[in-house]
């Protein structure tokens, strides 16, 4: 968006077509809110900064800035609004009042900036209010467009105290700005890099502040740093991999505890004081994912740091082993920090410095020792890599476990690993879901729910809900899913879901380096071994009194040559030199933020050596293996701006003529078409009442995601005769082979919530990076499934306008019969749990009014004979619309009335105003010999918490 | 090396049997799931001699051989009464009463080959070794009649290296009673309804993918597997005049050295191949 910066002379042309095309832009203009947000706060501060724009500095200053987003977002329902309401305001900024004036000038400047930065189509339905109210005072055109939208407008001229009216605008714009703000935000997280850089020089007049940073490492020491106050995570992050000298650094992170014992990963994306509220800033330097093979990875430094990381482990007890198991691997840390066992200088008492387990006996120590003497001459890589040889067989090695309760209250534990999900009562294994039978991952408040494939003879997928402790142990769980999925089975990360569609809960994802990724990124070094200290050294001199330190020096002098020669042994894989070259720039610019552009190069590379990756990374992990894996990955977001809801009533009236003759004869009769009236909130078909917008977002969610189920099932299908194939042959390993190779199904996640069209052809450029045979397939399922979209738009919600709001439109629309059965069955598993809790909900609410001033005078004749009542509700997606037609005979005369309450749900990402004003379209065409005389607008928003964390 | 180090590729390696002979009081007390023709004692003996001395002669373990107690009738099947691996073993708590006393005889022979001992003391545990599927990665526990939950918590604890998973069992006297290792990575399973249930669940239940050997007869699926070193891949399995169409499924193992055991009679009593013997590994010399 930003690139094609329109010339000054093509924008005029642009800001008087745009009246006319108005409403046939506006899908463009809902998809591309985010980019727009971001251009013109980027371009707010360029002017801010440099001055390069010629308007008097006062305008420039920070409160013509904020005008700027002020008239640039209350984009919004103004626009729509029947022109009595316009030109009132209009009318306003007419007064000779100075600061209205100086506001009204300063706007246009700036509209017309910010223009500039706006390619053409985008630009023009960003009209703001002002813009609106300056083009009614210029130019006629406004006029005529609005005149379209309301037939009876031009009678219909403002006469009201303006400083009503002006109230009215105001309320509507702080709702605006408030909305704004959080567009903001989620632009902010979407594209980290680049706002980072853009804001950090120009802060720069201002004082850094800075924090201290404490990070314990894991040979104990701590490392501390200054940190600019608004760091993101990368920044320490890649500052304590510097001072360990640390190259295999995606298999580490940082923890931070919240309440002492909960810990949680420092997301490198975001900044740091967003994710740990309290001072000091203390970090914890771990191994986040367990490499299942270590023996795979390149350097021995990092190795090294793994041996230290289950040293800790192990001491602890987190990491359970056998007493043999612990003799063992105690042996080789001796070996690898003092080196040969030396019956001289090796007493009786020199391992006590060491823990080797929980509760260390006597009897395991001399066990140690009686092994350590077997190990003569290995060099401590030689002995640290027998150690992660060992350790890496552990059942529980690499396995997160969190507190649980099944569905009936039982304890048990949940065990994230490479492979999946494990479950865990007592100690025992009680199940495992491995990602490929994992669909979908979600939270909703404390509860953790995982959706898997149907097995072989089963019909339908499954959910099951977990109960956690609360909900940040929810998230957190959901959290390391998400992680660990992406790491061990994806190529590359799953970009996070675009801000522009209906996407309900956080976007977080993700965004380091895969494994795959990392190993060929790791390929790729080229150091001679780094020199490092082990531990030794230092317990070796306080454990030994006067102990020559020479031990410590000879282990770490023997290391010197292996290690150099170890990994110069690896190397034998060689990787595309454009590829390589890419790479490595990505891992070494990759400090401070990520930047976008190297990440995605990395991705690519990703895709074309996918199959070369298999290459060096000899069998173990599956990841190679499985060019792409689907898992879907739900997350309610508890504070957040999740659900909204929007109630618009229009009262229209009619003093139609002599309508009395056919209507005399009728009683009062309220008919109630549908159960729903117009409290009930669109909750039937899905069980729960949206008024608590948390439980709106779980029943949302299957929803939308649907879609994506459906080409799933049909893929399944595929699968199952693959397997089926595969039993005869009586090898259970290609089973699971198969499976992964069939499984195309990952990008379409991301895009299944957008249109029909959108969807089929985002399908269908992925389906071209895999493999042929494949792609065919999917592309016909693609095309059923497009005609299945189309039909229902054509049928079910013929009355939406499809140009206008295509996104929600098949979004939320229940899907075919397959798979709205899953969905009601995933419901029903759902509100089992989800009753149990009262949730606590922020909401906002605001009301806003909008009358006609000719209206006064009916209203107040409501003492009439009710000839008629009807209430019809008809239902679209995210609208609900509640027609109550009431005819009346006032003296002779017969009065129609028809009030209509349109509830509009849904999370920040639908543009409600425009739902809002094609509402208000469709009431003037259905009835176009009536006049709307009364709008409300009722808001309630759930309050969004500062950030989730 | 102890522990981990040997890893799957030592899998089957056997360097001691437990054994003991059948007392008389089997033919008439010893328990048994459905009633059925009485034991002859006496062809019960010979194929159990057979038996050990394959063990002993022919594949050159050292037999330990337990002499029989006519007051625990079912004191034959030492399977039971413990589960050994590696270096450590775990005395059982049988789950019929009348067996605990089994084990007695089992501690005092296992002490002698110094491994590490767990007794099994809680009196809510009930564990016996038939439930117990060792694949050389992992644990499966059958949870039947005989074995409960905290049995199966128990041996967890006692192995902490590996997986321990629970399998439910529910037709079968134990989980051994229709399936047993046939190699490394390679399951034996029978063909039965709840065989192959069981077997989905192990299934699901690993990080490992193992191959299976399905055979029509689930009493045939329980056979043993050493990996004897002048002999590579050895089997024991029933023989074909037993069970004819599971024997030739056998038979196509092309790597492996075949040896069909008769055990005709002790089935009767529900005993199969693996009930018979406590086999050992033993790599240190102390």
């Amino acid at each position: 968006m930003m690139t094609e910066v329109g010339s000054e002379t093509e924008v005029k042309k642009d800001s008087e077509q745009a009246g006319a095309d108005k409403a046939k832009d506006k899908p463009e203009e809902a998809s591309d809110t985010p980019e727009n947000q971001k251009s013109r706060k980027a371009f707010s501060e360029e002017a801010l900064d440099s001055s390069s724009v010629p308007v008097p500095t006062s305008q420039s200053s920070p409160s013509s800035q904020k005008k700027e987003k002020d008239s640039s977002e209350s984009k919004g329902i103004s626009r729509f609004l029947p022109p009595w309401l316009k030109k009132q305001k209009s009318y306003t900024l007419a007064e000779p009042k100075d600061e209205a004036k100086k506001k009204a000038v300063g706007e246009d400047q700036v509209i017309e900036e910010s223009e500039c930065q706006l390619p053409e189509e985008v630009a023009q339905p960003k009209k703001s209010l002002e813009e609106a109210a300056t083009e009614n005072q210029h130019n006629a055109k406004a006029d005529e467009k609005e005149e379209k939208h309301s037939v009876s407008s031009a009678e219909t001229q403002p006469a009201k105290e303006d400083g009503k009216e002006m109230e009215v605008e105001k309320v509507a714009e702080e709702k605006e700005e408030k909305q704004v703000e959080k567009e903001k935000r989620e632009t902010k997280e979407v594209q980290t890099g680049e706002i980072k850089t853009e804001n950090i020089p120009q802060k720069s007049p201002k004082k850094i502040k800075t924090v201290q940073c404490k990070v314990m490492l894991l040979d104990g020491t701590e490392y501390s740093c200054d940190l600019e106050k608004r760091a993101k995570g990368q920044m320490l992050f890649d500052r304590v991999c510097e001072h360990l000298n640390l190259l295999e650094k995606d298999y580490f992170g940082l923890l931070f505890y919240e309440n002492s014992d909960q810990k949680n990963w420092l997301d490198p994306s975001k900044e740091i004081k967003r994710q740990i509220r309290s001072l000091p800033w203390l970090f914890t330097f771990n191994v986040k994912f367990y490499p299942p093979d270590p023996s795979q990875l390149t350097e021995d430094i990092t190795r090294y740091f793994l041996c230290l990381q289950l040293r800790q482990d192990i001491a602890s007890g987190r990491l359970p082993c056998s007493f043999v198991t612990h003799a063992l691997l105690g042996s080789y840390t001796l070996q690898a920090e003092l080196g040969d066992h030396d019956p001289e200088e090796h007493h009786s008492d020199y391992i006590s410095e060491f823990q080797f387990a929980p509760s260390q006996t006597q009897e395991m120590e001399e066990k140690v020792v009686e092994l350590h003497r077997t190990h003569r001459g290995l060099t401590p890589a030689q002995a640290d890599s027998q150690f992660l040889e060992s350790a890496k067989r552990l059942s529980m090695y690499g396995v997160d476990l969190h507190h649980a309760k099944d569905s009936e209250g039982v304890d048990i534990m949940l065990g994230v690993c490479a492979n999946g999900l494990l479950i865990y009562k007592d100690r025992l294994r009680i199940n495992r879901f491995a990602w490929p039978k994992i669909l979908k991952i979600s939270y909703k408040r404390s509860n953790f729910y995982i959706k898997v494939r149907p097995a072989e003879l089963e019909q339908f997928e499954s959910t099951i809900g977990f109960k956690l402790p609360n909900h940040r142990a929810a998230k957190r769980l959901w959290k390391v899913c998400v992680e660990h999925h992406t790491f061990f089975r994806l190529i590359s990360p799953e970009q996070p879901p675009k801000a522009k569609f209906l996407t309900l809960g956080s976007k977080f994802r993700y965004s380091g380096r895969t494994q795959a990724q990392t190993r060929q990124a790791s390929n790729l070094i080229d150091r001679p071994a780094p020199y490092f200290e082990r531990t030794s050294s230092k317990r070796v001199s306080r454990s030994l009194d006067g102990a020559p330190i020479g031990i410590s020096d000879q282990s770490l002098l023997r290391d010197f040559p292996t290690a150099q020669g170890g990994p110069a042994g690896d190397k034998v894989i060689d990787i595309e030199g454009v590829g390589q070259d890419k790479l490595k720039e990505g891992s070494r610019e990759e400090n401070g933020s990520p930047v976008k552009t190297p990440q995605l190069e990395l991705i690519q590379d990703g895709k074309r050596h996918g199959s070369r990756a298999e290459g060096p990374c000899t069998g173990v992990s599956d990841a190679d293996k499985s060019s792409h894996e689907t898992l879907d990955i739900v997350e309610e977001k508890k504070q957040a701006e999740v659900g909204r809801e929007e109630t618009v009533v229009i009262d229209e009236t009619n003093k139609g003529k002599m309508q009395v003759a056919t209507d005399a004869g009728e009683t009062c009769k309220v008919e109630h078409l549908s159960k729903k009236d117009s409290s009930s909130l669109p909750s039937d078909s899905s069980s729960s009442s949206s008024s608590e917008s948390e439980d709106e977002v779980g029943e949302y969610q299957p929803h939308h995601r649907a879609i994506e189920e459906v080409i799933r099932e049909e893929q399944e299908e595929e699968e199952d005769t693959n397997r089926k194939r595969e039993h005869q042959e009586k090898i259970m390993q290609h089973v699971e082979a198969t499976t992964e190779g069939s499984k195309l199904n990952v990008p379409v996640e991301r895009t299944a919530q957008v249109t029909a069209e959108a969807l089929v052809q985002e399908n269908a450029v992925t389906i071209a990076t895999e493999e042929k045979n494949f792609s065919e397939d999917m592309k016909q399922d693609l095309g059923e499934e497009k005609e299945e979209e189309q039909l229902r738009l054509n049928g079910d919600v013929s009355h939406v306008d499809i140009d206008v709001a295509p996104q929600i439109i098949c979004c939320s629309e229940p899907p075919v019969v397959k798979t709205e059965m899953v969905t009601i069955s995933d419901a029903a598993q759902r509100t089992e749990i989800s009753t149990k809790e009262v949730p606590i909900v922020q909401t906002e609410t605001k009301t806003i009014t909008y009358e006609s001033p000719q209206f006064d005078g009916s209203t107040g004749g409501n003492a009439g004979v009710l000839l008629s009542a009807q209430t019809i509700t008809s239902e679209s997606i995210s609208t609900t619309t509640t027609t109550h037609i009431t005819k009346m005979v006032k003296g002779g005369v017969s009065e129609t009335r028809i009030e209509k309450r349109i509830v509009i749900t849904g999370d920040a990402d639908i543009d409600h105003d425009e739902a809002l004003a094609q509402a208000i379209k469709e009431a003037k065409e259905q009835h176009p010999d009536m006049s709307v005389t009364r709008v409300v607008v009722h808001k309630e928003t759930e309050l969004a918490e500062e950030d989730e964390e | 090396m102890a522990g981990l180090g040997g890893g799957p590729a030592a899998f089957g390696r056997c360097t001691h049997a437990v054994v003991r002979a059948l007392p008389e009081s089997l033919c008439r007390q010893a328990l048994r799931t459905a009633p059925g023709p009485e034991v002859d004692f006496a062809r019960a003996e010979r194929e159990h001699q057979l038996y050990v001395g394959v063990l002993k002669s022919k594949l050159g373990l050292q037999v330990l051989e337990l002499p029989a107690d006519e007051s625990l009738p079912d004191c034959v099947f030492v399977e039971d009464a413990a589960v050994v691996c590696e270096e450590t073993a775990l005395l059982t708590r049988p789950g019929a009463p009348s067996r605990r006393k089994e084990v007695e005889a089992m501690k005092r022979v296992l002490e002698g080959l110094n491994l590490n001992m767990i007794e099994m003391v809680d009196e809510n545990a009930t564990l016996d070794g038939g439930d117990v599927l060792f694949t050389g990665r992992e644990f499966f526990v059958g949870l039947s009649r005989r074995t409960n939950q905290r049995g199966a918590e128990i041996l967890a604890d006692t192995f902490k290296d590996y997986a321990v998973s629970t399998v439910p069992v529910h037709d079968s006297l134990h989980l051994k009673s229709f399936c047993s290792m046939a190699g490394p990575n390679l399951i034996a399973i029978g063909s039965s309804e709840a065989a192959q249930k069981a077997l989905k669940t192990m299934q699901q239940m690993s990080d490992h993918r193992y191959d299976k050997l399905t055979v029509p007869d689930d009493a045939a699926a329980n056979c043993i597997y050493l990996n004897v070193p002048s002999k590579g891949h050895v089997l024991l399995h029933r023989a074909p005049e037993e069970y004819p169409e599971s024997a030739k499924v056998f038979e196509k193992l092309k790597d492996h050295m075949l040896i069909p055991i008769a055990t005709t009679e002790l089935e009767k009593v529900d005993g199969a191949l693996t009930c018979c013997s406590v086999l050992i590994n033993k790599t240190s010399e102390l």
